[in-house]
């Protein structure tokens, strides 16, 4: 019995190693590529001998990978900031008042954040070179909210809900407006549930890829999705698989610090957005 | 200001009469008016980049479009659509999307369910191991793409060398340029990066599980399976259909992950890579249009089963 316990438990930390190694090791093998340099890329060492910085010094030189990070964060941050403050009177209006037609609303906002972004292309192109948006930032900006929007109403929508309603009452017998309700009482409330949700609305922004590859042109407004995904060597046959390694270890690392440190809060807004619906 | 809202108005009896009736309703009625200006802004951006273009979209699916011009078109009725339907790749992409988004989220599910029961179980170590969880899940689409790319690679991917040294394979893979194997890279890359995802929500849904059950069923020596199989299962069921359908939405549309790992290569293409081919490439807007509008159309008949068995709680609070 006792020994049968003792090979149990072996399992099962075995299994918790497979684990581990199954999530991180890819993430691993990509920093250890990025340290190689030359032709020991192409040999399978699992520790490299000779860590050299060659490739992240590269990924800067064949391209404007520089601009690249910079147009990410723009875009992103702007998209964050807009969402948010859309979402946030909005999200008072679905939470806290009871009017006709709310249900339908979220409904409508429930589906636009299933859309399938492809389903729209054609129409959002046309709409971005009508507005003249074509290859610039702006353009992207405008397109992300698509998915950020519904995101970040229906998140806070779900927040809202559930902050004490004596507050808002005590606030509207001293003679509060609705404005003031929102921005004297609840927002200061919200900022954990902003911060989770801005922060979520971030990640989607930054690794946002089908409209960053279909509504820019030039390597200047690319963004480091579409940059990393369109990266060439010398030849059209020999991909710099270092220098690609780099750019994806670049682009990972902030992602990865910003979600340490918010894991807790992370986890909480994933199942908030998608199992309590 | 004394008496205008239900709080107040239990403080004061003297109030509650005629008078305070159409006080009430006056204030219900200013908050719903100020709900209408607050939705305004984004009732109006949601129209602008989601309801418009998906009506340009279908609008555009009766037509012969170009990308090169798309205002000179003419109205060809339902051809895109005929044509939609005897074209055999069309049809190959259908078939991979399906496929995919079957394979990838039952795995999903069977690997999120056993690394959830794992980090259900009390050990040393739990936050770590969730915090390793949320690795793959933060790495943006097109990074895992070429990170597994390159473990993929032919000649100098780690893959073949851990699984010619294991003996799992006698000789090199072409995992990404074979196309009886490309699939399956692909779905091995998706079920690394969304495990984690599920993983997650189930996880949420066991720590709301009660405790006291499973003490019981412990005292009684009920066999752990059976537990899992008549107490855990059926009381996470909700949950986890509902993360299973979104999953299975996510699936449905994906477009990076083959488009950076195989580009336009037909044993892999989805639906949405076929799509935005037709649409960006060949310039076929017409076309494309009407290979959105069908995948849209599917994604439709899933969100409505999502909303309905994902039961969603509208009028939970509020007032």
């Amino acid at each position: 019995m006792r020994s049968r316990k003792i090979v149990g438990r072996v399992l099962f930390y075995l299994l918790v190693a497979f684990i581990v190694v199954y999530t991180v090791f890819p993430f691993y093998w990509a920093i250890v590529s990025s340290l190689k340099a030359g032709s020991g890329l192409f040999q399978v060492e699992f520790w490299p001998a000779n860590p050299a910085w060659d490739n992240y010094v590269g990924v800067f030189q064949g391209q404007p990978f520089g601009r690249n990070i910079l147009n990410s964060v723009i875009v992103a941050v702007s998209v964050v900031v807009l969402s948010l403050f859309l979402a946030v009177t909005a999200s008072y209006s679905l939470g806290r008042v009871r009017f006709r037609g709310r249900t339908t609303l979220l409904l409508v906002v429930l589906s636009v954040s299933m859309f399938p972004q492809v389903a729209v292309l054609s129409g959002m192109f046309e709409l971005i070179r009508w507005l003249g948006l074509y290859n610039n930032l702006l353009g992207l900006i405008l397109s992300y909210m698509i998915f950020t929007l519904p995101f970040t109403v229906w998140v806070l929508t779900t927040f809202m809900r559930e902050l004490p309603k004596e507050l808002e009452e005590a606030a509207i017998v001293d003679g509060a407006s609705p404005w003031v309700v929102i921005t004297r009482v609840f927002l200061p409330l919200m900022g954990p549930a902003l911060a989770t949700t801005g922060l979520l609305a971030f990640i989607a922004a930054w690794n946002e890829f089908l409209f960053a590859l279909s509504f820019t042109l030039s390597n200047e407004m690319r963004t480091v999705p579409v940059a990393i995904a369109l990266i060439t060597g010398t030849s059209q046959f020999e991909l710099p698989w270092g220098n690609i390694m780099a750019a994806s270890v670049i682009v990972t690392v902030p992602l990865l610090v910003l979600v340490m440190i918010f894991q807790r809060k992370i986890v909480s807004g994933l199942t908030a957005g998608a199992v309590k619906g | 200001m004394t008496t205008v809202y239900d709080a107040g108005r239990a403080t004061n009896p003297a109030a509650r009469g005629g008078a305070a009736a159409p006080q009430d309703s006056l204030l219900t009625r200013r908050r719903r008016r100020a709900a209408w200006l607050f939705l305004a802004p984004m009732i109006l951006v949601l129209a602008l980049v989601a309801g418009w273009p998906l009506l340009r979209t279908i609008y555009f699916s009766f037509t012969d479009a170009t990308l090169y011009d798309l205002e000179y078109h003419e109205f060809i009725g339902l051809l895109n659509f005929y044509y939609l339907a005897i074209d055999p790749h069309w049809w190959r992409a259908v078939w991979n999307t399906v496929f995919f988004a079957v394979v990838s989220v039952s795995i999903e599910t069977v690997l999120g369910m056993v690394i959830a029961l794992t980090l259900n179980t009390h050990m040393p170590g739990r936050g770590l191991l969730r915090a390793a969880m949320l690795i793959p899940w933060a790495i943006p689409t097109v990074v895992s793409a070429q990170m597994w790319g390159w473990m993929y690679h032919d000649l100098y991917g780690v893959i073949n060398e851990i699984f010619l040294f294991v003996g799992l394979i006698d000789q090199p893979r072409a995992w990404i340029a074979d196309p009886d194997l490309s699939m399956y890279a692909v779905i091995a890359v998706d079920v690394w990066k969304t495990t984690p995802f599920m993983t997650l929500l189930i996880l949420a849904a066991l720590q709301l599980l009660p405790g006291e059950v499973y003490e019981a069923a412990r005292v009684d020596g009920i066999n752990p399976v059976k537990v899992f199989f008549k107490v855990t299962l059926p009381l996470i069921k909700p949950a986890l259909m509902v993360a299973i359908i979104f999953r299975t939405l996510d699936a449905l549309r994906i477009f990076d992950l083959m488009y950076v790992l195989t580009g336009n290569s037909r044993a892999t293409a989805s639906m949405s890579v076929y799509a935005r081919q037709q649409l960006v490439d060949f310039q076929d807007v017409g076309y494309g249009s009407a290979a959105s509008t069908f995948l849209f159309l599917i994604i439709a008949a899933f969100t409505v089963i999502y909303i309905t068995v994902g039961k969603v709680n509208f009028d939970q609070g509020g007032k």
